[in-house]
């Protein structure tokens, strides 16, 4: 175990850590997540994206007319201020942008897992605070709301779809959500590929 | 049991009645329904292929349908006031209204004409027509709205307008009733002296911007120019005019304007016209007039003009010649290659073609002139005739033309339309319309590229179509299908108004270019209040100025106090950025103010006088949410 987290990556795997870094600049610049809803007075829908550092509607005006449809439910107006969260996490990919760059100084295997370990924790904790986000959001409903439904929450999936009254929700990652995810993939095979090089050379 | 054995009788009597041998015109018909339900269906959630706009007539506004369905969409209001929607009454509109006659809130639309570029429909602009006190309208197909009005001085009865040249370089607008130009109290029997004239007005329609300016006009003999259509391609220079009452009768017209075998048909070259006026040779002369134009999200600007160049048809040889056409015609139609000129005389028992090439081979040579009228020459009938058809039918006014090579006809008097053949002028084919059709309409009928394919003929008198509602039936078109060799009368519908002239536009040209709301950022009103935050109350004296939001579900700020006899504008900014979402605004018991429809990131200005102290409700009349019934508030007046 040892000497493969010392063991140097090959020239190959090193410039696939490189190209991991370029790609995840990406997504300063797109979504991560994406919320969509449809309902009949909706035709065309409505969206709402989870960028690294904002929240914005997919359209200039879904975010407004999301809020508005919201407020008849007591539910908190989205502003991209509401989730603290938002403020460090372009901190976060910048240090994960830093890891793969310094790889290329340092290119031990151990630094590959260290990225495993660091987009796994990224992801559980971002997937986590999402969802308690949601949670918050679709439960903190004002007492005095015009609409109040016996029972109703109106938290959104964290992962595919749901019904709530004449509304379907959808949440699914978005181009930089899918970006992280295969960073995470080319890492692992990395590792899967420098495993299987020590197991030859050891022959 | 029993429902699905009827079922089985009644389907059996159609298949009889369906399959009796062609022995009756009913018979025929009953196949033909039951087919053409299925052509005019458009399934719920499904859209129409074709726009109809039409002229509401006595109404004085347009009407928007979707073909085939024949669904009524809009109604655009431009002459007339609108109380659903505060048009002619808010502070933002009442200005489109203004003429030199002061407001004047009704009209008699006749004429809607689409912009083209290139002799081709472009889904710009339509254009309307007053005809009662001259005026001219440009509307907006991105927001269906009303975005400008021209009054047209010098004229009375505003007639054979607005029609385009090929590029929409201008529009021209004539003289129905010839008047004293300048306007004099002089003897109504002087009219046959040439006391009475006409005018020909060019106005320019600027291609970036729509706004729209006159250019010049041209005094012309004191005829009753009825209709109007400009050339293409070849002809592209010049624009055709109908004339009747050449006789200058000035009692029971209906005897002494239907004395002369022919009458008239102004060839106007436009081109050579605009020459003149460069080389000087218009003259300054007066009238007053107004522009009215509606800046989006700015109250209306109306503009007082005086005087226009005046042209004299004999200081600018070349410019007018006057074709014989038989007679007191109506329509003057020029085929989409831009050849043929058809006459549609609505006492005549044919249906005269002009042809272009010959009238350019012929106009300035002597001996195919019979005279001249106050300097233009008058060409002879047969000189400039490419043919006539024969016995078509009785009253024929208005042609258009399907793009392969046949045109149609409708005919007042016997009610139908004709098909004939350009070229051979043989009439194919009769279609019945049911009682005195005026127009009709192809969709891109009068466009170098007719998309053909639907016909709408549009009735005067509709008598028993449909189930009586009192003694003023209801107005009515017919929708035929004309995209096979025979065409076929698909449904009747009822109508807005007189449906008097249309213009039918596929849909794709516009459907995707309308606005869905205003942008908040780019709103310019100067009473506009982007932000809740910002609503506010102003008092200057005794006028208050209330900076007013509307959202869903309420209004902002909600409760307010005056005294009566203060004058209070409530300028209501809606602040949706929502497709479909207006909000409403009303007052109760207000005098002098209908309603406000406030488009998303529109403002709108309601002025209400505070009557005799008391409280009085206000509220949102466009259903907007589902707690809409809420948004109302109080305004309290004390004494
Ligand atoms: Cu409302």
């Amino acid at each position: 175990m040892k000497t493969l987290l010392f063991q140097t990556l090959s020239k190959r795997n090193r410039l696939l850590i490189l190209g991991v870094g370029l790609v995840l600049i990406s997504v300063y610049l797109i979504p991560i997540w994406s919320i969509s809803i449809a309902a009949p007075q909706y035709p065309e829908g409505l969206g709402m994206q989870i960028w690294i550092n904002k929240i914005t509607g997919a359209t200039p005006y879904d975010l407004k007319n999301i809020n508005l449809l919201n407020h008849y439910i007591g539910m908190q107006e989205i502003v991209s201020e509401s989730i603290p969260e938002l403020l460090f996490m372009p901190y976060v990919l910048g240090y994960l942008i830093f890891g793969a760059f310094i790889t290329e100084l340092y290119p031990k295997v151990g630094m590959a897992i260290l990225g495993i370990i660091n987009l796994i924790i990224v992801g559980l904790v971002g997937l986590s605070d999402f969802w308690r986000w949601e949670y918050n959001y679709g439960h903190n409903l004002n007492p005095e709301a015009p609409i109040i439904v016996e029972g109703m929450a109106y938290q959104p999936p964290l992962l595919g779809c749901k019904v709530m009254l004449n509304i379907t929700a959808c949440s699914y990652p978005s181009y930089g959500g899918i970006i992280l995810g295969l960073s995470l993939a080319v890492l692992v095979y990395i590792l899967w590929d420098e495993n299987r090089r020590k197991k030859t050379n050891a022959v | 049991m029993l429902k699905k054995s009827n079922l089985i009788l009644v389907t059996l009597g159609i298949a009889l009645f369906a399959f009796v041998p062609n022995c009756k015109k009913g018979a025929a018909t009953a196949t033909l329904a039951s087919d053409a339900a299925s052509r005019v269906y458009v399934a719920p959630g499904e859209k129409d292929e074709v726009y109809a706009f039409l002229s509401g007539g006595f109404s004085g506004q347009m009407s928007v349908y979707g073909i085939p369905s024949a669904r009524l969409f809009k109604i655009i209001p431009v002459f007339s006031v609108f109380p659903e929607n505060g048009y002619g009454f808010d502070e933002e509109t009442k200005d489109m209204l203004k003429t030199t006659h002061g407001y004047v809130p009704w009209d008699d639309s006749h004429h809607v004409e689409a912009s083209m570029t290139d002799g081709k429909q472009d889904g710009r602009w339509m254009f309307l027509n007053a005809n009662n006190t001259p005026r001219l309208a440009r509307i907006d197909l991105k927001t269906f709205e009303t975005k400008e009005i021209l009054e047209i001085p010098n004229t009375a009865g505003n007639h054979a307008s607005p029609f385009a040249t090929e590029n929409t370089e201008y529009l021209m607008a004539a003289t129905r009733f010839s008047v004293p130009v300048p306007q004099a109290s002089v003897a109504i029997d002087s009219f046959s002296k040439g006391g009475f004239k006409g005018t020909v007005t060019m106005v320019k329609v600027d291609k970036n911007t729509g706004r729209l300016s006159i250019e010049l006009q041209v005094l012309v003999p004191g005829f009753d120019y009825d209709l109007s259509h400009c050339g293409k391609k070849k002809s592209h220079d010049w624009c055709f005019f109908s004339s009747y009452n050449s006789e200058q009768a000035h009692k029971m017209l209906e005897v002494g304007a239907s004395k002369k075998d022919k009458d008239f048909i102004l060839a106007f070259n436009w081109v050579r016209a605009k020459e003149c006026k460069d080389q000087g040779k218009a003259y300054n002369f007066g009238g007053e007039y107004v522009n009215n134009f509606h800046d989006e999200n700015k109250p209306a600007v109306s503009t007082k003009l005086s005087g226009v160049k005046m042209l004299n048809p004999k200081d600018c040889p070349g410019m007018m010649y006057y074709m014989p056409t038989p007679k007191s015609p109506h329509g003057t139609d020029v085929d989409s290659t831009g050849e043929y000129i058809v006459g549609g005389g609505k006492l005549a028992s044919v249906i005269p073609v002009h042809s272009f090439s010959k009238m350019m081979e012929v106009k300035d040579k002597k001996e195919h002139h019979s005279t001249e009228i106050e300097g233009i020459p008058v060409l002879k009938y047969e000189s400039t005739l490419a043919g006539e058809v024969q016995k078509p039918c009785l009253g024929p006014l208005h042609t258009e033309f399907d793009g392969q090579g046949y045109a149609y006809t409708s005919c007042f008097v016997s009610s139908e339309v004709v098909k004939w053949k350009l070229g051979t002028w043989e009439v194919v084919q009769h279609l019945p319309a049911y009682y005195s059709v005026g127009h009709l309409s192809i969709v891109g009928g009068s466009s170098t590229e007719p998309y053909g394919k639907y016909l709408i003929a549009m009735n005067k008198i509709t008598k028993d179509r449909y189930l009586p509602v009192g003694m003023e039936l209801p107005q009515s078109a017919q929708l035929y299908d004309i995209s096979s060799g025979k065409a076929e009368l698909l449904s009747d519908f009822p109508t807005v108004g007189e449906p008097h002239y249309s213009q039918m536009i596929p849909a794709k040209l516009i459907m995707d270019k309308t606005a869905k709301l205003f942008p908040l950022e780019e709103n310019k009103h100067p009473y506009a209040t982007k932000n809740e935050n910002d609503a506010k109350i102003v008092r200057l004296g005794s006028t208050i100025h209330i900076y007013m939001t509307a959202i869903r579900s309420h209004f902002k700020p909600d409760i307010i106090e005056a005294r009566t006899g203060e004058t209070l504008y409530f300028h209501v900014t809606n602040l949706e950025q929502d497709y479909d979402i207006p909000h409403g605004f009303a007052i109760g018991g207000a005098p002098n103010m209908t309603n406000l429809l406030i488009m998303p990131g529109e403002t709108r200005t309601f002025k209400w006088v505070a009557p005799k102290p008391g409280v009085y409700p206000f509220y949102c009349t466009d259903f907007c949410s589902a707690l809409h019934q809420e948004m109302q508030q109080y305004i309290r007046v004390n004494p």
